[in-house]
């Protein structure tokens, strides 16, 4: 007995130590051979890694049935079970390549990202601070990227031939109603929203997915930051005004909350450099905002935000009818916004985004025709002065809520449904010269539902196919809005791209209450893409048609207002549109070009026939160049916008014809405008400074050229005036401290 | 006779478990002697990573095996010329340390390779990835410091950091000299724990301090 188990044990070693070679070759489904996959003997440490050519071998002292695993990233990994004899082993392995989100194509027609993190970003959010024509301002530093047009004389994002009502922006996926500050006549106003605020920014000029509806020309969607790095005060003081705020992060990290007050007062600045109108009230504007963010435990987020706000402004003009009579212009508002938003993983492969945001806005606005001395005056003959003098109240309530439901389906393809539903109710009371008011509530319940599925059929090739539904219970219409997006990879670098999707869209508020029977107003967009980008530069190409269908034509109402008549307006737009960014050509040198050319014609609102608009350059361009000197610790950056001449009209009824004629048109000067700015951040390099300051210098319109966006006519059309900025220049001049906080880090990796 | 068979079977597991660890140190000891030759190329080290991870999940229970496996790993990233490939490289290392961690958690020389890691990921664009990984990389230095106060390779890796940030951030040779003298000094008393631990860095170390020098 005792020999036979030593035999045995002898045994046993003899054969354990005869080794058995394994060899082969690796390759992918495309017969591209794989090098550096590994293949293991499981619970063996045998086994080996594939060479530069796919070829493989290692020797075993196992036998029997055995199991490898071949295993390299971006591959499905296999497992196969095999039976080693003491003969040499030959065995080949085909992986088949995962779809990843790495290397798959990025749906991106239609859509210029700004954000910190997405690899299909062209801009980044603080692109979006650095630009100088921006001063500051989210969509003004849109205006430096190909499909926006270069409008000075109202607020807006105006986009591949549509109105700036066409254009709509989302906060954390709801609706934001009054994101400017209430318009005035002939003065663009700003946004209200600091872009810090946000980490990441989509702006789609067009083919925009079926989450968001009722803006037939482009979606801005803005995605809030999440937890601030430290606890941290800052304070800013300009030549605008001061501001100050504080966030506070808990010990563990896990939530976040905030507040920060503005105070905004145009005298010095208006003091210094002098206005084409006569401010009798300077612009000044307070607001205060909260938040809080808390990170739940599967990763997910609870955020608030919500500001109160108010403004106040009043100018004098001269009155384009007279020579002696002045328009004095005074408007206060109020303005607040809240919007909790909830968003998270929801059991496996199931994600939420739910949210509820509410709205007011009152506009006061009281307009009145003035003599030399400044004192109101009535005149009724001509009458057409005494529609000068009137008041007009108008108070707003706007509620939405929102949930998307997203659900992961085999690899990175996801489905996503939902609904929306949004409460508006907008009154407004106008008062006439004598004192007689005409009252008006326009009330609506819209509601969306929207699926839509993100399909990878492999790394090259993805579609996004959408669909949303809406009821407008004012319009008391149904409508079907489709949608459809397809990527496909060329190369490592470069995709081409498609998208196509028909947007519905409701009057604006303006031209309510209209006609009974009105039906949406509709847009088409086909956008063909083409994108190359590495990590230095980016260069991508749009093509895009655009059709406008049942486009709101007005009438007179009652009262004499202008209010939507019938659908039976029309239009189109096509053009093509350039964008290059380079980043690496030149140490610490960063730029970029946009070209856009855009073809577009419209009979809407009053216009008699279909006319190119008023608010739509056929060539308009731009370059923004940014430069960091670290040894001066100072930013450069330069911007030059461009625009050829924009068309304008006189429209005019003729009531003989009993239809509106054009009775004069013309087209403006070209628009030039270079702008700087310089930023100086004393403390970089100072480890350990408790207080980072940026100072902050910008120029706009340097070269101080002659700007016109447009031409007002006296009610006869005798006279004409043009529409120019309300100073040749504006100088900026500001700084931005933070307590309690190393920013130097920041500024390091934003500049490098 | 049944007394014999018994104990002749205790003999022979006992032979197969001494055979087994025997095994293991061999194992180790041999990659260990090859790890300088595979820093000749990233095809190199990561052939070295993979002949480590064989021997982890075979193992099982050593966290030694896939601590060198991510090692080679975050080199083979650290080392790799296109900067598209980089991140899978450093999300490979990523997955074999979490293993690691997993085996010897609030270990010291794991968080170095985490910092490494995380360091790693921030090469491939320092510009928009500085707020993320920068944190990482340095929190887990911290902690690999608080873990191990002993351990030279934290300091090591932090004046290595600042040698390559430029001067006007607060880095260079300046900064990072004290640095590398903390990193000489623990060098000169760290006694590793067995011979299959790390004990990489010090030539590294004197390279770096006679370049500032």
């Amino acid at each position: 007995m005792k020999y036979f188990i030593i035999t045995t044990l002898l045994l046993n070693a003899l054969v354990s130590h005869a080794q058995v070679k394994i060899a082969g070759h690796i390759k992918d489904n495309k017969n591209n051979p794989l090098p550096a996959a590994s293949i293991v003997l499981k619970n063996t440490y045998d086994g080996a890694t594939s060479d530069s050519l796919g070829n493989y071998s290692f020797t075993t002292e196992e036998r029997g049935q055995q199991t490898v695993e071949i295993s390299i990233a971006g591959y499905n990994s296999l497992t196969q079970v095999i039976t080693i004899a003491d003969k040499e082993l030959s065995l080949d392995f085909t992986l088949k390549e995962q779809i990843t989100e790495l290397k798959a194509v990025v749906i991106s027609a239609g859509a210029f990202e700004a954000s910190d993190k997405n690899k299909g970003a062209v801009l980044t959010s603080l692109d979006i601070v650095t630009t100088p024509s921006a001063m500051g301002d989210v969509t003004s530093a849109l205006k430096s990227i190909p499909g926006t047009q270069q409008v000075g004389e109202s607020e807006g994002l105006f986009v591949r031939g549509g109105t700036a009502s066409e254009s709509k922006i989302y906060m954390d996926g709801s609706l934001v109603n009054n994101f400017f500050y209430s318009s005035t006549p002939g003065i663009a106003t700003r946004g209200r929203f600091n872009p810090f605020l946000f980490k990441g920014t989509v702006f789609s000029s067009g083919g925009y997915s079926a989450l968001y509806g009722q803006a037939l020309s482009s979606a801005l969607i803005l995605e809030s930051t999440d937890l601030p790095e430290r606890t941290q005060a800052d304070l800013g003081i300009s030549v605008v005004g001061i501001g100050g705020g504080l966030q506070h992060l808990s010990k563990d990290k896990k939530s976040s909350w905030g507040f920060s007050y503005n105070y905004a007062n145009l005298w010095l600045a208006f003091n210094v450099l002098k206005q084409k109108q006569d401010f009798y009230k300077l612009p000044n504007a307070n607001q205060g905002d909260a938040n809080f963010r808390i990170k739940t435990r599967s990763g997910g987020f609870v955020k608030y935000y919500g500001y109160i706000s108010t403004n106040n402004v009043g100018f004098r003009t001269n009155d384009i009818d007279s020579i002696v009579l002045k328009n004095a212009f005074a408007l206060k508002n109020i303005n607040t916004y809240q919007n909790l938003n909830w968003k998270d993983r929801i059991g496996p492969g199931w994600k939420i985004n739910t949210g509820i945001s509410f709205g007011t806005n009152k506009d006061d606005i009281d307009n009145e025709v003035q003599d030399q001395s400044n004192q109101k005056v009535t005149i009724t003959n001509p009458i057409l002065y005494s529609f000068k003098n009137f008041a007009l109240l108008t108070t707003a309530r706007y509620a939405q809520a929102r949930v998307v439901l997203e659900k992961k389906l085999k690899g990175i393809s996801a489905l996503r449904f939902g609904s929306d539903y949004f409460y508006s109710s907008e009154k407004s009371t106008y008062t006439l010269f004598n004192g007689s008011t005409f009252n008006e509530n326009v009330t609506d319940n819209l509601f969306a539902g929207f699926a839509e599925a993100d399909i990878y059929l492999t790394n090259n090739l993805a579609l996004k196919v959408g669909s949303r539904a809406e009821h407008s219970a004012l319009m008391s219409r149904w409508n079907i809005a489709p949608r459809l997006s397809l990527a496909y990879k060329l190369a490592t670098n470069s995709q081409a791209s498609f998208a196509y999707g028909t947007f519905y869209q409701n009057p604006e508020r303006r031209l309510l209450p209209g006609a009974a029977g009105l039906n949406f107003s509709k847009a088409a967009h086909y956008i063909f893409q083409f994108t190359q980008q590495t990590k230095d530069y980016t260069f991508r190409s749009e093509i895009f048609y655009k059709k406008y269908d049942d486009l709101f034509k007005t009438g007179f109402s009652a009262n004499g207002r202008e209010l939507a008549a019938n659908n039976q307006g029309f239009g189109s737009a096509k053009g093509i549109e350039f964008f290059w960014r380079d980043k690496k050509t030149w140490k610490n040198v960063d730029y970029w070009v946009s070209y856009s050319f855009l073809d577009t014609k419209r009979d809407y609102l009053n216009f008699p026939r279909a006319i190119e608009p008023s608010f739509a350059a056929k060539h308009t361009a731009s370059f923004v160049f940014k430069r960091f000197v670290l040894p001066w610790k100072t930013g450069f950056n330069l911007s030059y916008n461009f625009a050829t001449g924009r068309p304008y009209y006189r429209i005019a009824y003729n009531n003989n014809l009993d239809k509106f004629e054009l009775t004069d048109q013309g087209r403006t000067i070209n628009y030039n405008s270079m702008s700087m700015s310089i930023n100086y951040i004393p403390a970089l390099g100072k480890t350990g400074a408790k207080s980072f300051a940026v100072w902050v210098l910008g120029i706009n319109n340097v070269l101080g050229q002659n700007q016109v966006f447009n031409y007002n006519y006296s009610s006869d059309g005798s006279r004409k005036e043009a529409i120019t900025p309300p100073s040749k220049r504006f100088i900026f001049i500001g700084c931005f401290m933070s307590f309690g906080v190393d920013r130097t880090q920041d500024a390091i990796n934003n500049n490098l | 006779m049944k007394k014999l068979i018994l104990l002749s079977a205790l003999c022979s597991i006992s032979l197969v478990i001494f055979g087994q660890s025997e095994r293991y140190t061999a194992a180790m000891k041999k990659n260990l002697a090859a790890m300088d030759t595979s820093f000749r190329s990233t095809a190199g080290l990561v052939a070295m990573s993979n002949n480590f991870e064989r021997i982890a999940m075979a193992e099982k229970t050593q966290w030694l095996p896939y601590y060198y496996a991510a090692f080679s790993q975050v080199n083979a990233g650290f080392m790799e010329q296109d900067k598209s490939k980089i991140d899978e490289y450093a999300d490979k290392a990523g997955l074999l340390i979490q293993k690691a961690d997993s085996l010897s958690p609030n270990n010291s020389e794991i968080s170095c390779i985490k910092s490494m890691i995380a360091s790693c990921h921030l090469m491939v664009d320092p510009m928009t990835r500085y707020m993320e990984y920068g944190k990482l990389s340095s929190e887990a230095l911290d902690a690999a410091i608080s873990q191990d106060p002993t351990n030279p390779r934290p300091n090591y890796l932090k004046g290595q950091g600042l040698k390559y940030t430029p001067e006007q951030f607060g880095g260079g040779c300046k900064t990072a000299l004290p640095e590398f003298e903390k990193a000489m000094a623990k060098f000169a008393a760290f006694k590793t724990p067995g011979e299959l631990n790390p004990n990489w860095g010090k030539e590294q170390v004197e390279n770096l301090v006679k370049e500032c020098k």
